[in-house]
C-alpha cells in the first residue's frame, strides 16, 4: 500500500521538530500572541450560552451515533446525493481519491482549479498531486493562499498561516503578486481579493471539502469567514467535493447542533458569516455538475478501534490547538502534518496505521496531558485518554527498549514496599550527589532533566521510616 | 467522632519530599481527625500507565485496592495522584477506595477552608492541571490559602496553563516542557512571590527544579505545609 500522505515525507520526530521551532523566536512570538488572542475570545463565546455543556454532550452523541451507524448513512447519503443529480465517488485512499479527482478535471479539459479551504485535499495530498498531473490548484481561503504561495506548509486547522505574521505577509504577496502593498490587514486583503477575483471568474472547476453532509438530503455544508467559498461554490460549472467519510450528521435538525458548537469553538464567532449548504445539483442555479469524492483513507481502521475511534467525532475547529500549551510553543510544523496539536497526536497516527513508524510513533508523547483540549473539545473527544490508549501501542510496537526494561524493574520494584524501601534506602544515597540540596547533573536520561531544571537531593530519611519510628 | 483517614502519601513525596507527608498528618490531626499510614503502599502507577505501560499498572492499581480497602476516605498530597486512582484505576477493573486529594477532602468532606493556619508571607499559587481538569478540585484551595493568617496571596497570571511537567514528558520532550517551564517561571516571578504554592509535588519539584537552577530566590512549598504551619508551630524550610 503507499505511503499516507496524511504526513509529510522526511518529516523529523516530534522533540526533533519541536527542537528547530523552538528556537525560532519570530514563530514563539507569533503563536504566543495569536493563540493567547483566540483562546481569550473563544472564552467569552462560550461563556453566554448557558447550554453549552449540554450541547457539547448532544455533538458527542450525535457524532458517536453516526460512527456506529456508518455503512448504512454511507449508503444513504449516496442515494440522496444520486438522487439530487449528483456523482458519488468511494476511494480507499489518497491516491484512489486524487486520481478520480484528477480524472473529473481532465474530463472538464480544466488545467486549473479554485479551492475552497479543505482538510479532506491537504491531507491527501490533492493540489500535489493535481500538480503532477499537469492541473494547477488555487487556493482562495486567505490563509491557505498565504501557505500556497509562501512554498510553505499549513500550522493549523483553521488558520494555516498562522505562524506568519503580517509582515512575512505583505512580504509572500509582494514577492508572488508582483504588488506593491503595506502591511495593514485591510491592504493584504484587498491585494487577495484582486489577486483572486479573477480566478473566480475565469475557472471552471472548483474542488471544495465539506463540514457536514446530511444523509437523509444529500445536503453538503461549508462554513466560512471571508466568501471566498462562496465564490467557488456558485459560480464555477463543475463542483468537486472531496469529504472523509465520518462528516455525516443523519438528519438536518442535527446540523441545529453543530452550527452552533462549530462557529463559536473555532473562530469564536456566534455564527460564522457564510455557510453554504447545496443539494446535488440545481438547473439553472450554481454549478451545473457536482461530484462527491468519500474518502477513507485510514478512518475504517480508525473506526475498530473502541478508544481511538472518538477521534473520528472530530470536526476541525481548531479549539484543542488553541488552547495546548505544546502547540503553541512548538507550533503546527512540529507535528509533521495537516492536523497538528492534540488532535494531530491522536488523529494523525492513527490514519497513518502504523505505529513502527517513528514519527507517527512520537506524535502521541507530544503532550503533558494537561487536559485543556479536552475541556475545550465541543465534542468531548477525550483527547488524554486517547493520547495514553496510542502510547500503549506504541510501547507494543516498539518492543523491547532500554526504556521498556526500565519500567518494568520500576514496576517490579514498586509492586512489593519491601523491595521499594530497599530501592529508596539505596536512592537516597544520590543525596551525596548534592551540593546545598541540590543535584545539578545526572547522567543520561536523567541529564533530560538536568538540562534546565535542578533535581532535589533526596531526603536522608523518607516519610515511611519516619512515621515506623514515631507512629509504628 | 474522629473521622479515620488513610494517608496514600505517594512514592514521590514519601521518598523525595516526606515533610509534605508529615504536614498532612499534623493538619488532619489537628483537625480531629484519625490518621493511618498503611507501609504496604507503594505507588499508584501513573509514570507506567501514562508512558504506555499499561500492563504493569494493572498490579500496582490492584495492590492499590488491597492496600486501602477498609478505609473510608484516602487523602493524598496530589491532585495527579488521586486522579490516576479516582479516573483510571476503575478502566484498569478496580474499585478503589474514596480517594481524595487533600483541598478536596478538607473543604468537601471535613467542610472546614479555615484550618487556623499562619504562614506569613507573601504567596502565589498554581492549580496543577490534574487538580483542575482531571479532578474539578477548582478554587478550593484558594479558597483554604485566603483563610490563613498572615499569608499575602498573589494571584498568578496564567495559572491554569501546564508548567510543562508532564511525567516523563519532561525527558521525553525535555526542550519543550523547558519551554513551557521558561513562561510559568516568568509568571510566578511577576508576581513577586517568595513562596509558589500548589498541591502537587511533582509540579512544585519540576517549576522549583527550574527556579532553583536560576537561583531565583522562590521556594516551593507544597499547600499542606502552609496549612499545617501555625504560630505555636510554625513551617520551617526542612532539608
Amino acid at each position: 500500500m503507499a505511503r499516507n500522505p496524511v504526513t509529510w515525507l522526511g518529516s523529523p520526530t516530534f522533540p526533533k521538530a519541536a527542537h528547530k521551532a523552538l528556537a525560532d523566536t519570530q514563530l514563539r512570538q507569533n503563536l504566543r500572541k495569536a493563540t493567547g488572542t483566540i483562546r481569550a475570545r473563544r472564552a467569552a463565546a462560550v461563556i453566554e450560552m448557558n447550554d453549552w455543556e449540554q450541547l457539547r454532550v448532544a455533538g458527542e452523541q450525535i457524532k458517536d451515533d453516526v460512527l456506529a451507524r456508518l455503512d448504512t448513512l454511507l449508503v444513504q447519503l449516496e442515494e440522496s446525493v444520486t438522487a439530487r443529480g449528483g456523482v458519488v465517488h468511494w476511494a480507499r485512499d489518497a491516491a484512489e481519491a486524487n486520481q478520480i479527482v484528477l480524472d473529473l478535471c481532465r474530463e472538464e479539459n480544466a488545467n486549473e482549479v479554485v479551492k475552497v479551504k479543505s482538510m479532506a485535499t491537504a491531507e491527501i495530498g490533492l493540489n500535489e498531486a493535481l500538480e503532477a498531473g499537469g492541473v494547477h490548484a488555487i487556493e482562495t481561503d486567505l490563509a491557505e493562499l498565504i501557505v500556497q504561495l509562501g512554498d510553505d506548509r499549513p500550522s493549523h486547522i483553521l488558520v494555516p498561516a498562522i505562524h506568519r505574521n503580517r509582515s512575512e505577509i505583505r512580504e509572500i504577496f509582494q514577492r508572488r503578486m508582483g504588488v506593491e502593498v503595506s502591511d495593514e490587514p485591510a491592504d493584504l486583503a484587498e491585494a487577495a481579493r484582486v489577486y483572486l477575483r479573477q480566478k473566480f471568474l475565469t475557472t471552471k472547476v472548483a474542488v471544495s471539502g465539506a463540514n457536514f453532509a446530511v444523509a437523509d438530503t444529500g445536503s453538503i455544508v461549508v462554513l466560512e469567514s471571508e466568501g471566498n467559498g462562496r465564490m467557488c461554490l456558485t459560480l464555477p460549472e463543475t463542483l468537486i467535493t472531496v469529504m472523509g467519510i465520518e462528516k455525516l450528521v443523519p438528519t438536518w435538525q442535527d446540523l441545529e447542533v453543530f452550527l452552533q458548537l462549530l462557529p463559536r469553538s473555532s473562530t469564536a464567532e456566534r455564527m460564522n458569516p457564510y455557510t453554504s449548504v447545496w443539494t446535488g445539483v440545481t438547473p439553472g442555479d450554481g454549478p451545473q455538475k457536482f461530484h462527491l469524492v468519500l474518502i477513507d483513507n485510514g478512518r475504517t481502521a480508525t473506526l475498530e478501534d473502541s478508544i481511538g475511534r472518538q477521534a473520528l467525532r472530530c470536526i476541525r475547529c481548531s479549539a484543542c490547538l488553541n488552547v495546548c500549551p505544546v502547540y503553541e510553543r512548538t507550533g503546527g510544523q512540529s507535528y509533521g502534518s495537516v492536523y497538528p496539536g492534540p488532535i494531530g497526536a491522536i488523529l494523525t497516527p492513527q490514519l497513518v496505521g502504523d505505529m513502527h513508524d517513528p514519527q507517527a510513533a512520537s506524535l502521541p508523547y507530544a503532550s503533558s496531558l494537561c487536559g485543556a483540549c479536552f475541556e475545550v473539545c465541543p465534542v468531548r473527544i477525550d483527547i488524554p485518554s486517547v493520547l495514553t490508549h496510542l502510547r500503549a501501542e506504541v510501547v507494543e510496537a516498539k518492543g523491547r527498549t532500554a526504556e521498556s526494561i526500565a519500567m518494568a524493574a520500576a514496576a517490579w520494584m514498586f509492586r512489593e514496599a519491601s523491595r521499594y524501601e530497599k530501592a529508596q534506602k539505596a536512592g537516597a544515597l544520590a543525596r551525596f550527589l548534592a551540593r546545598d540540596g541540590r543535584i545539578t547533573s545526572l547522567p543520561w536520561p536523567g541529564s533530560k532533566w538536568t538540562s534546565s531544571r535542578d533535581v532535589p537531593a533526596p531526603s536522608a530519611e523518607s516519610f515511611r521510616s519516619w512515621w515506623r519510628k514515631n507512629r509504628g | 467522632m474522629r473521622v479515620k483517614v488513610a494517608l496514600f502519601a505517594t512514592c514521590l513525596t514519601d521518598t523525595f519530599f516526606p515533610s509534605t507527608a508529615r504536614a498532612v498528618v499534623r493538619l488532619l490531626e489537628r483537625l480531629g481527625c484519625s490518621v493511618e499510614f498503611p507501609l504496604d503502599q507503594t505507588c499508584c502507577g501513573q509514570m507506567h500507565f501514562n508512558t504506555g505501560y499499561r500492563d504493569h499498572t494493572k498490579p500496582l492499581a490492584r495492590k492499590y485496592t488491597d492496600v486501602f480497602k477498609g478505609y473510608d476516605f484516602v487523602v493524598a498530597p496530589s491532585g495527579s495522584c488521586a486522579g490516576m486512582v479516582r479516573e483510571i484505576h476503575p478502566t484498569l477493573g478496580e474499585s478503589p477506595p474514596r480517594t481524595f486529594e487533600l483541598a478536596e477532602f478538607l473543604v468537601d468532606v471535613l467542610g472546614v477552608t479555615d484550618v487556623g493556619a499562619w504562614f506569613p508571607h507573601r504567596v502565589t499559587y498554581h492549580p496543577t492541571c490534574h487538580s483542575l481538569r482531571m479532578l474539578g478540585v477548582g478554587d478550593k484551595p484558594m479558597a483554604l490559602l485566603r483563610a490563613v493568617k498572615g499569608l499575602d496571596l498573589v494571584e498568578l497570571p496564567d495559572s491554569t496553563q501546564c508548567c510543562g511537567f508532564g511525567g516523563t514528558f519532561a525527558i521525553k520532550n525535555a526542550e519543550t516542557s523547558t519551554a513551557m517551564l521558561a513562561d510559568k517561571m516568568r509568571c510566578v516571578l511577576d508576581t513577586g512571590a517568595e513562596v509558589l504554592s500548589a498541591g502537587d509535588n511533582s509540579c512544585l519539584m519540576h517549576i522549583g527544579g527550574g527556579l532553583s537552577r536560576l537561583r531565583a530566590g522562590v521556594r516551593p512549598v507544597h499547600l499542606a505545609e502552609i496549612l499545617a504551619s501555625t504560630e505555636e508551630d510554625p513551617w520551617r524550610a526542612t532539608p
